[in-house]
């Protein structure tokens, strides 16, 4: 998808949040949604079962207004974490400019989470992006659970986190780290431009 | 304000590949103040020649322009004598004494951070300079967007000067530096011990020189030398651990937004929702945007300082710096360096073939492209052509016959459409059945056509051009010389057999002739097939060719021979004697002129007009004399009708000297 064009003069950035099925995706969504002044925020479009759950996708859109001449959107998208829908995740990957990787810090959900990581770069290198350069963050949600249930930040850097992401702790519900993990991953995409020139495609 | 060290000017400042383009933009910069990269924004680790570079920039500009003030202050300085002004109640008076200031040297501003109203001040002046057109030059130790809490609006002021940086010297570059301080120190010291010292992993020129400082101060309490085993002993004990233990100068760390350090302890979640986040966002999103779009400044920037460095014109960059945004500034520089290729191809082959030609500016203006094809057509053309086919072979003197008829009609299809039915055509047969005669007078009949460009020549004159070329270190040119041809007309291949390189080139040259659809036609005494020496990827494309022999005469072209010899010699002669002649047991064309000139010499002696009795009286009284070999194996077209040497110019008179028979036999 087109990154940057001189010609129209306009930025758009899609960036996928992806992980386990719980994990907090979602929640990262409604927190930026509820943070943002409703002339620059799209409808969130989502998409959940009766209890909650999403079913297809969250996509918020969001109009950063004209940046030094270039109008700039962001488009974020959650996937569903439920392993049986990954023609889903695939779909919404496409053509994705960046991936925010929620991971559940939960001690138990360890294993899901590197599940979903794992599907996670199958999926991207089925689309042929090389993981490597790609950019990508992690964020481990829920890190306001007791500290008993929950494993640190240090250990879940240990056990997901071997190619060395930028990691950040998270809070979804409360907003914690929601839009540090943001920044984050747009500061990413947007240094992408400069090593790969304009990125119009 | 500090004065400008008369020691650090650009003679004293060793270039390396780590700071070229640094000082090509620094030079730049002197040269015209205000006019290329402003701001200059020079970034570098500590002690790799940041305030050298500023105060020969300043040295160098007061060179160029004397009337020009150059101002050097450190970011300390300028602070400082701002707070001394403010304190005074002498701000305006402060701000106004930079106004004759025609190129300002400020020195690490990477101390501006979290100082907000120094970054105020220096907007300002910066914006002062620029509007003015006066040159501001500034150092760090990190580029503009790695300097904490750096007003945004200052990082993009310097984004659109130029920024650049400077790397730690390579070691050649550290000899040199150690050499040239050897040098003005007038210390002595082995090679080896410099080159010692320069093999030790020090990142920086100042650490280098503290080094090369202490060797001086231990090699002057020696009454012996010192060995570059006792250098790397003396500075083994005296240098920072990080070079003992033979680290590297640590890099810069890396840039880290917002991420938490994996040893770093982790900060508790707090909750959130107080302050404006969204805004927060957005403000260092549009800082991040905008460093990236106007990124192609910086680019262009460089590319204008790498492609001036190597002496090529820049305008289109330089435009395309003025102007907003382009609609894709990507693709702008990659045609511009797509040009500059093509351009760097035809200098290079222009250099081949004329070395006048290879220096004219176009050569070096991208814009001027098509001028530059022109200058490397002319200089092609300007080449003299090979040699054609000698003028004393007429086509129409070829006798043609039923024996004959298959290179007859070949010949006449050959003209009719050169290069479109038998390409290339191999006549084979023995040494002097009329080959040389043939494929003259094609060679001849070619060339009256419009356009063509005939080269006709024997196999050994084409080695010796060839060999020439090679020892004139002409091959390109002579290549071109024969790359201009529409046909080529090669005769007796079968000398070339053992001529490497001789047969490489023919084999190149075939390829283009055929590939262009141009005639080429050889003769051989042997079929290709059976050619000794011979490369087997150029004898089978003889071979894939049309192959016909020329024939032994047969009775009607001896016939027709004979008449028009005794014609053209002795006017008309009696049939009968035109018929004795023919009926004789010749087996060649040139033996057949050898009866016959035989008999018009016994004519001429006797003063009598040659007959059928006197050719009986000196043919049969006699047994005729064998023909004459001239020269080794290659004897076609050298004798004529007469049995003496038919032409000058199928001789070879001047001897190529031997050694360069040495190198084509080698090669």
């Amino acid at each position: 998808m087109s990154l940057v064009n001189f010609t129209t003069r306009e930025i758009t950035c899609k960036i996928v949040y992806y992980g386990p099925g719980r994990s907090g995706k979602t929640s990262n969504l409604q927190y930026i949604y509820g943070r943002v002044p409703e002339s620059r925020r799209g409808r969130m479009v989502s998409l959940a079962t009766q209890t909650d759950r999403t079913l297809f996708f969250d996509f918020l859109p969001l109009d950063l207004g004209v940046i030094s001449g270039f109008t700039t959107r962001f488009q974020l998208y959650t996937v569903p974490g439920q392993v049986y829908y990954n023609a889903t995740r695939k779909l919404v990957l496409q053509g994705a400019d960046g991936v925010v990787f929620v991971a559940d810090s939960q001690a138990r959900r360890l294993e899901d989470n590197i599940e979903s990581l794992q599907n996670l770069q199958a999926n991207l290198l089925g689309q042929g992006v090389d993981v490597r350069s790609f950019p990508l963050v992690l964020q481990y949600n829920k890190q306001d659970l007791p500290a008993d249930l929950i494993l640190t930040p240090p250990d879940l850097d240990d056990a997901l986190n071997f190619r060395g992401y930028r990691s950040f702790p998270g809070d979804a519900l409360r907003g914690a780290g929601v839009f540090e993990t943001l920044k984050g991953i747009s500061e990413m995409v947007l240094k992408r431009l400069a090593a790969t020139g304009s990125g119009a495609a | 304000m500090t004065r400008l060290n008369p020691r650090l000017r650009f003679d004293s400042y060793v270039v390396g590949s780590a700071n070229r383009l640094a000082v090509t933009a620094a030079r730049a910069v002197a040269e015209s103040p205000g006019a290329v990269y402003n701001p200059l924004f020079v970034y570098a680790g500590s002690g790799l020649g940041k305030t050298h570079l500023l105060m020969a920039i300043g040295h160098h500009a007061i060179a160029v322009n004397p009337q020009l003030t150059a101002e050097y202050l450190t970011l300390d300085e300028f602070v400082e004598s701002f707070h001394a002004a403010i304190a005074a109640g002498q701000g305006e008076a402060y701000r106004r004494r930079y106004s004759d200031v025609g190129i300002l040297l400020v020195d690490d501003v990477q101390f501006l951070t979290h100082r907000r109203e120094m970054q105020a001040e220096l907007f300002r002046l910066t914006n002062t300079m620029l509007t003015s057109g006066r040159q501001i030059v500034l150092s760090s130790d990190r580029p503009p967007n790695e300097i904490e809490a750096l007003d945004e609006r200052l990082i993009q002021r310097f984004a659109g000067g130029l920024v650049i940086d400077i790397s730690a010297p390579d070691y050649e570059t550290r000899v040199a530096i150690l050499r040239r301080q050897a040098e003005e120190r007038k210390a002595e010291f082995d090679p080896s011990v410099l080159e010692a010292v320069a093999s030790l992993p020090i990142g920086s020129v100042r650490e280098l020189i503290g080094a090369f400082n202490r060797l001086i101060a231990y090699q002057a309490v020696r009454e012996s030398p010192l060995t570059s085993v006792e250098a790397r002993a003396v500075l083994a004990k005296t240098m920072p651990v990080t070079v003992r233990t033979g680290a590297e100068t640590p890099a810069p760390a890396p840039e880290v937004i917002g991420s938490i350090e994996p040893e770093a302890p982790v900060p508790a979640p707090v909750p959130s929702g107080s302050g404006d986040e969204f805004g927060s966002f957005l403000s260092e999103i549009s800082s991040a945007v905008a460093r990236q779009v106007e990124s192609w400044r910086g680019r262009v920037a460089e590319a204008i300082v790498r492609w001036q460095g190597e002496d090529y014109r820049t305008e289109r960059l330089q435009r395309l710096l003025e102007g907003e945004s382009p609609v894709d500034p990507d693709a702008a520089l990659r045609d511009y360096e797509e040009d500059i290729e093509r351009l760097k191809q035809i200098a290079a082959e222009a250099r081949e073939l004329d070395v006048a030609v290879a220096g004219l500016a176009v050569f070096h203006d991208p814009d001027r492209l098509a001028e530059a094809e022109t200058e490397l057509q002319k200089a092609r053309e300007g080449l003299s052509p090979p040699p054609g086919p000698s003028p004393i072979w007429r086509l129409d003197e070829f006798v043609a016959s039923s024996t004959n008829k298959m290179v007859t009609t070949a010949a006449q299809g050959i003209l009719e459409a050169p290069g479109a039915h038998f390409n290339p055509l191999v006549i084979i047969g023995p040494v002097g059945v009329g080959k040389t005669h043939l494929l003259h007078g094609m060679g001849n009949a070619l060339a009256e056509r419009p356009g063509m460009v005939v080269a006709c020549l024997g196999a050994e004159d084409f080695v010796d051009d060839l060999i020439k070329a090679i020892d004139r270190d002409r091959v390109a040119w002579w290549r071109a010389r024969y790359r201009r041809i529409t046909a080529l007309l090669l005769d007796d291949v079968h000398l070339l057999g053992g001529k490497d390189r001789t047969q490489e080139e023919l084999f190149w040259l075939y390829n283009l002739l055929a590939e262009a659809g141009n005639q080429m036609i050889f003769t051989s005494a042997v079929p290709p097939q059976e050619l000794e020496g011979v490369e087997p990827r150029l004898r089978t494309r003889l071979e894939a060719g049309l192959v016909v022999e020329l024939p032994q005469p047969d009775r009607e072209v001896r016939e027709a021979i004979v008449a028009r010899i005794l014609r053209e010699k002795a006017g008309e002669a009696e049939p009968e004697l035109a018929a004795y002649l023919a009926a004789r047991p010749v087996e060649t064309v040139r033996a057949l002129q050898g009866l016959v000139q035989r008999v018009l010499d016994a004519g001429e002696v006797e003063d009598q007009r040659p007959s059928a009795g006197l050719a009986r009286q000196v043919l049969e009284g006699s047994p005729a004399a064998p023909a004459r070999r001239t020269t080794g194996n290659r004897t076609s077209g050298l004798l004529s009708p007469t049995g003496s040497l038919r032409s000058r110019e199928k001789l070879v008179w001047d001897w190529p000297d031997i050694a360069d028979r040495l190198i084509e036999e080698v090669r």
